[in-house]
């Protein structure tokens, strides 16, 4: 296996687990803080993808798409925060996933009816289409570069917005005792929507990036949610740190396991069955290491509680 | 049993008397489409008889029960296209067309697959077990789709419906007949288990595990027991479905397949004995009636659901019977 490909794949990887690390940190602080489960976030996701293309085409600046994608996602989190998801915070996680998945049904449906079935393409700016050579002679897609700088950046940001700031200390404490810091006068109300709406903001940001690696289409925040869902439950509910470690884990197992298996295979048997074992195993590789995680950890990497 | 008739009882009794009116009124006046419906209503119904064991009795919500549900459909198809193209399976292993062979292998394999994932998912709790079920779930809906054999993302057709001695499956309220048995013995199975020894001792663990340790009852053979025959019946009612339509495919094991059982369940009422079935009726009528109305009809439905878990938390029996849940 040529040293070029390995790390090429390896950057992929990289690329993919940043995305999910974008999803995974708003599904995990939603978790954490509120203990509520969110299966609607794929369509928050959705929402930014759908607010980039529309916007990036209408006025020709990939930028403000971007920006437009912050605040439709945002916007549609703190919407649906305040009408629906407001009142699940005290039942059970029963009604929180179907009252969620009934949300995905409105949200997929309501967008098919706006933008009809078919995908929506995005336009990369000329200043970050096109490859650039790293140091090896690797060429490398600018945009996914980008993309992996976006996803350590919002790394940095939310551990800073945490450990460093009175939102972050709220958040902290809202965490750790919901009716002591309502005590103390703060309105736990607004603090829980513009959480919703962080990790709202961040899905959509996901959404907005990726869209424009692959395409905008109804649905594709789906395999997405299940992907980030495995990344909370690797890391750890509630924890940032692990909700990072476990997208890395995620995104290198996947993209190098897609990569390297077959050809893996192919050693000790012919070509198509190598293929075939190793695009099934592959694909389910994340799983495995799921499973073996949770064996040994069922509180996930960095969790505080089962 | 041993409890006089309450007022659910009959509600009960009504459900299930509703669906069979159902199919055998639109059966005599020829209706074949709303037959084939009833009996889609009878199958999903099972499905969500098998989830409410875990979910209701056993308080396990597991987001991972598609995985059953295909598992059980596979079985089936893989049996049927081995019985018609003649090949077998393995080595010694022949394929089949019969149902009573078909049922007891789907289950066994649906079983065996509940007790695996069961065993695993047992360690977590809470969100942890919704998400590690529902990734367990992704697994082997992955391995369907990679898996170019049994047709991969294609699925798998059977041209001709399995058989069942004497009656004439193709008929359709011949098949809703079968179904609709099944169903019933189903029902009648949950209820005889939830008022056994075990289905009290299950009841303590979902109430208070902590407690239910104290007296002596282990919790994690408990409720893995519940999850395994949980898993079971789903299973049944997955390779009713593939025979329904003569096909099975991953979208059987997607997790959208997921939620919808679980919306079954929880739609009629979690944790009563019927809960399922008037839920399974319920969302198949608003899907023909809703679809009717407008191609979007899961927004339509999507905020009904929406309506229903915010203001009607009991489900419909709750609505009907006036009854707190568990009570």
């Amino acid at each position: 296996m040529p040293v070029l490909l390995v790390a090429e794949q390896a950057l992929n990887g990289l690329q993919y687990g940043m995305m999910l690390f974008l999803m995974a940190a708003g599904l995990t602080l939603v978790f954490g803080v509120m203990g509520l489960i969110n299966l609607a976030h794929g369509s928050l996701y959705m929402v930014g993808a759908f607010a980039c293309a529309t916007v990036a085409a209408s006025t020709g600046w990939f930028w403000l798409g971007l920006l437009a994608s912050l605040a439709a996602a945002a916007a549609a989190g703190a919407i649906i925060e305040v009408l629906v998801i407001r009142r699940l915070y005290a039942r059970d996680h029963l009604d929180q996933v179907l009252a969620t998945f009934a949300l995905i049904l409105v949200f997929s449906e309501g967008t098919r009816w706006v933008f009809g079935s078919f995908p929506l393409y995005l336009n990369l700016p000329p200043a970050l289409s096109g490859a650039v050579t790293l140091p090896g002679g690797l060429q490398y897609p600018l945009f996914r570069l980008v993309i992996i700088a976006v996803g350590a950046a919002v790394a940095v940001g939310l551990w800073l917005l945490i450990s460093r700031t009175r939102l972050g200390i709220r958040i902290r404490a809202g965490e750790a005792d919901r009716e002591m810091i309502a005590a103390l006068g703060i309105d736990i109300a607004r603090l829980y929507t513009v959480v919703f709406a962080l990790g709202a903001a961040l899905a959509g940001l996901a959404g907005a990036l990726v869209g424009s690696i692959q395409s905008v289409q109804v649905g594709m925040g789906e395999p997405v949610l299940i992907l980030a869902f495995v990344v909370v439950v690797i890391g750890g509910i509630g924890s940032i740190k692990g909700a990072l470690i476990g997208a890395m884990l995620v995104g290198m197992t996947d993209t190098l396991g897609k990569a390297l298996l077959p050809g893996f295979f192919a050693q000790f048997m012919d070509v198509s069955s190598a293929n075939t074992i190793g695009a099934s195993l592959a694909s389910m590789l994340i799983y495995i290491l799921m499973a073996v995680v949770l064996i040994v950890r069922p509180q996930g990497l960095f969790g505080a509680r089962v | 049993m041993g409890q006089a008739f309450t007022r659910e009882t009959w509600i009960n009794l009504l459900i299930f008397t509703v669906l069979v009116a159902v199919a055998v009124f639109a059966h005599l006046s020829g209706q074949g489409f709303t037959v084939t419906l009833a009996t889609k209503a009878a199958i999903f119904a099972l499905a969500g008889v098998g989830l409410n064991l875990a979910l209701g009795y056993g308080g396990m919500i597991s987001f991972g029960h598609a995985a059953f549900f295909g598992i059980g459909g596979y079985a089936c198809g893989i049996l049927a296209s081995h019985a018609a193209n003649g090949t077998p399976i393995f080595a010694f292993l022949a394929g089949s067309n019969n149902m009573l062979v078909i049922w007891p292998i789907a289950m066994i394999a649906s079983g065996l697959a509940a007790l695996v994932i069961g065993a695993l998912s047992q360690r977590t709790s809470g969100v942890y077990f919704i998400m590690v079920t529902l990734a367990f779930a992704q697994m082997i809906f992955y391995f369907a789709i990679s898996w170019p054999r049994y047709g991969g993302e294609d699925g798998l057709s059977f041209y001709v419906r399995n058989n069942f001695p004497v009656m004439n499956t193709f008929a359709p309220i011949q098949y809703f007949a079968i179904c609709a048995t099944l169903l019933a013995l189903a029902l009648i199975a949950t209820a005889v288990i939830t008022q056994s020894r075990y289905g009290l001792a299950l009841q303590a663990v979902r109430q208070n595990s902590q407690r239910s340790k104290a007296v002596g009852i282990r919790p994690y053979a408990v409720l893995l027991t519940a999850f395994v025959l949980s898993g079971m019946i789903t299973g049944l009612a997955g390779a009713l479905y593939a025979d329904l339509n003569r096909f099975v495919s991953p979208t059987m094991l997607s997790w959208h397949m997921s939620g919808e059982i679980m919306v079954f369940v929880i739609l009629g009422g979690v944790g009563r004995l019927c809960g399922p079935v008037a839920g399974a009726g319920i969302y198949i009528l608003l899907e023909h009636v809703l679809g009717g109305v407008s191609e979007y009809w899961q927004a339509l439905l999507g905020l009904m659901l929406l309506v229903i878990v915010l203001f009607a938390p009991g489900g419909l029996i709750g609505l009907l019977s006036g009854r707190k849940r568990h009570a």
